[in-house]
């Protein structure tokens, strides 16, 4: 049995990051897709470039681009703002033609374990098309659903399972 | 993983010797009995001595074995061990004839007359009758004969025949568990493969918790687990050997696999693989493991599990515009919905071992339920209820249900406190099968093969 967790490890931390991060920010927006870049807590020496957030990141992604779009209840369809914000991974995968994505699906716990993962990989899967259809390679993207398994923020509020239902890019570190 | 040596000494030595059935008359003892499909069931009052040991070494499992059967047969609902400081004398021995006078001021209309010894070569050797009381009659009797170690077994399959003689049902008590542990933040809760016996003693973890795991479920033979694990992250269907404590993936597929379960033959599982998004239901021979797709909806189709004669198979699918239960062939024919009461979404069936009824989860108004209809949908009946309840199993007689029960939790993610319970079909006797972490995911074994 071969583990490889450091991925999922690595993107769960991030997304707790910026969850909290997207929580203070200005825009929630109605369906809640954060374009806002959080607040950048360090030095005076880099104002415009983060530290760490190198053009073709993680953090790169997470920060300057968005790395998510957010889902109505039991819905796998993009609003206008999920479409706009899965235009600006298709943008930054063109500049960034080394890299690949990896499209996580979630759901929010108020639904069974396994319709939810159902309902992920639908969820991950509308935005991986609307890659394709924007010219992205399939090839340069996965998709993987957690289901109800991975919520970005944890209890049982509607703000809540708003940040939940949802599909997060991912820089795939995982070649095949 | 778990040890090897371990299971297959749970396995190979469990060589039990059923010595006799005794050979009882079969007149005048008709009077004792509960009926199980009554509502409200005030349980029977049971007298369960320590059993007598045979010889000093065989003291402490004498009081022990005693213990186990009381608690199986309280635990069920359906029995009410009278409390031992009450006793107004001990059994004297198998061979004498209980003095029932001292029984019936207790009002035990029931009583367990036990023995227990140890053999010269170490094996523990039981031998029990069941009395009834005020017909002063013998029900039934049982020796056995096995390693020491497995004394617990012992007392489930003497509690397993009190049951079955006293209530006409097949008996429970001698089953595992298999589940899903959960300890950590909700963020990245870590989930490990875990088993035990159906009271939670034994209790084993099967993995490390390096890798999510899910929806655990027994193969007939209750050798081999099926499974959702991220391995690689990557979500596929394993098959794991609880003997050897090897697993394999199922299939080479693109895509996530999911809601696996065994047929009734163990020759099958059938899952739900992903497919550009869509998922569909898929079997899986293990023989010769080939695939065939057995829906072709664009719609979730999830959650597949068979009847127990094999022919048809209960699932969800949103393809009505919310998530439902239906049924069909299982060849993939006749597919008909039927769940249909308005506002409630319904998932995770179960089809009865006795064949009889469904069980489901349904959401309605806010609630999780857990319930059941039968396979035509009609005779719904809620028995459970909470902010999340989910995951009914069976246990193989088809009158007791297992499930996960969820609270509210708090903006820290604190309070969800993850738990199994049991219920019996009458919708009575929620109790709490208590586990060293939070729990979910259950599914009930079989009925061991004796």
């Amino acid at each position: 049995m071969r583990i490889n967790l450091p991925v999922v490890v690595a993107a769960a931390f991030l997304l707790a990051a910026c969850s909290s991060a997207s929580d203070e920010g200005a825009d929630a927006g109605s369906d809640g897709t954060s374009t806002t870049p959080p607040p950048i807590s360090d030095t005076n020496v880099a104002p415009v470039q983060p530290v760490g957030a190198a053009p073709g990141s993680q953090l790169d992604l997470e920060i300057n681009v968005g790395d998510r779009v957010l889902f109505g209840f039991d819905q796998s369809t993009l609003t206008s703002t999920g479409r706009t914000q899965v235009e600006r991974w298709a943008d930054w995968l063109e500049v960034n033609q080394q890299n690949k994505l990896l499209i996580e699906g979630h759901a929010d716990e108020r639904g069974t374990r396994e319709y939810n993962l159902a309902l992920g990989e639908r969820r991950a899967n509308a935005a991986r098309e609307y890659l394709v259809s924007l010219g992205v390679a399939p090839n340069r993207l996965r998709t993987i659903s957690f289901g109800k398994e991975r919520p970005a923020i944890p209890g049982s509020s509607e703000n809540a399972y708003a940040q939940n239902r949802r599909a997060v890019a991912v820089l795939d570190a995982v070649t095949n | 993983m778990l040890s090897h040596i371990e299971n297959l000494r749970r396995r190979a030595i469990f060589l039990i010797t059923i010595v006799a059935a005794l050979a009882l008359p079969t007149i005048a003892h008709a009077q004792l009995k509960v009926d199980v499909t009554g509502g409200n069931i005030e349980p029977l009052p049971i007298a369960v001595p320590d059993f007598i040991p045979g010889d000093a070494q065989a003291q402490k499992v004498a009081v022990d074995i005693a213990a186990v059967i009381a608690q199986d047969l309280e635990r069920s609902g359906l029995f009410a061990p009278i409390d031992k400081s009450a006793f107004l004398s001990q059994p004297a021995g198998l061979a004498v004839r209980p003095n029932f006078v001292n029984w019936k001021p207790l009002n035990a209309q029931a009583l367990i007359v036990g023995e227990a010894k140890l053999t010269a070569d170490g094996q523990l050797s039981t031998d029990f009758r069941l009395w009834d009381v005020f017909a002063e009659q013998p029900m039934t009797g049982l020796s056995l004969t096995t390693s020491l170690s497995n004394w617990r077994r012992v007392a489930h399959l003497i509690a397993d025949a009190i049951y079955e003689r006293i209530t006409g049902e097949r008996g429970y008590f001698d089953t595992r568990i298999v589940y899903i542990s959960e300890t950590g933040p909700a963020e990245k809760k870590i989930k490990r493969l875990s088993i035990m016996d159906q009271d939670g003693a034994n209790h084993r973890f099967l993995s490390n918790g390096d890798a999510l795991v899910l929806t655990p479920r027994f193969s007939p033979t209750q050798q081999e687990i099926t499974y959702l694990a991220y391995f690689n992250n990557q979500p596929r269907v394993y098959l794991f050997n609880i003997d050897t404590g090897e697993q394999e993936v199922l299939g080479d597929f693109p895509g996530m696999t999911f809601a696996p379960r065994f047929s009734p033959d163990g020759n099958q599982v059938i899952m739900s693989l992903a497919e550009n998004g869509n998922s569909d239901i898929n079997v899986m021979d293990l023989r010769t493991r080939q695939v065939r797709r057995l829906t072709t909806h664009p719609s979730i189709d999830t959650s597949p599990s068979y009847s127990p004669d094999g022919r048809q198979i209960v699932f969800e699918s949103d393809r009505g515009g919310s998530q439902q239960l239906y049924v069909m062939n299982a060849d993939g024919s006749n597919q008909h919905r039927i769940s249909f009461k308005a506002g409630g979404r319904y998932g995770t069936p179960v089809w009865s071992p006795r064949g009889d009824l469904i069980a489901f989860t349904k959401i309605q108004s806010g609630l999780f339920h857990i319930g059941v209809m039968r396979p035509d949908g009609s005779g719904e009946r809620l028995l459970a209820k909470g902010f999340l309840v989910e995951s009914p199993t069976w246990a193989p007689n088809g009158r007791v249900l297992m499930f996960f029960k969820q609270n509210k939790s708090d903006a820290k993610g604190n309070g969800r406190n993850s738990r199994l319970y049991s219920i019996d079909l009458t919708g009575q006797n929620e109790r709490e099968i208590i586990t060293p972490v939070e729990a979910s995911d259950p599914a009930w074994s079989p009925a061991s093969s004796r």
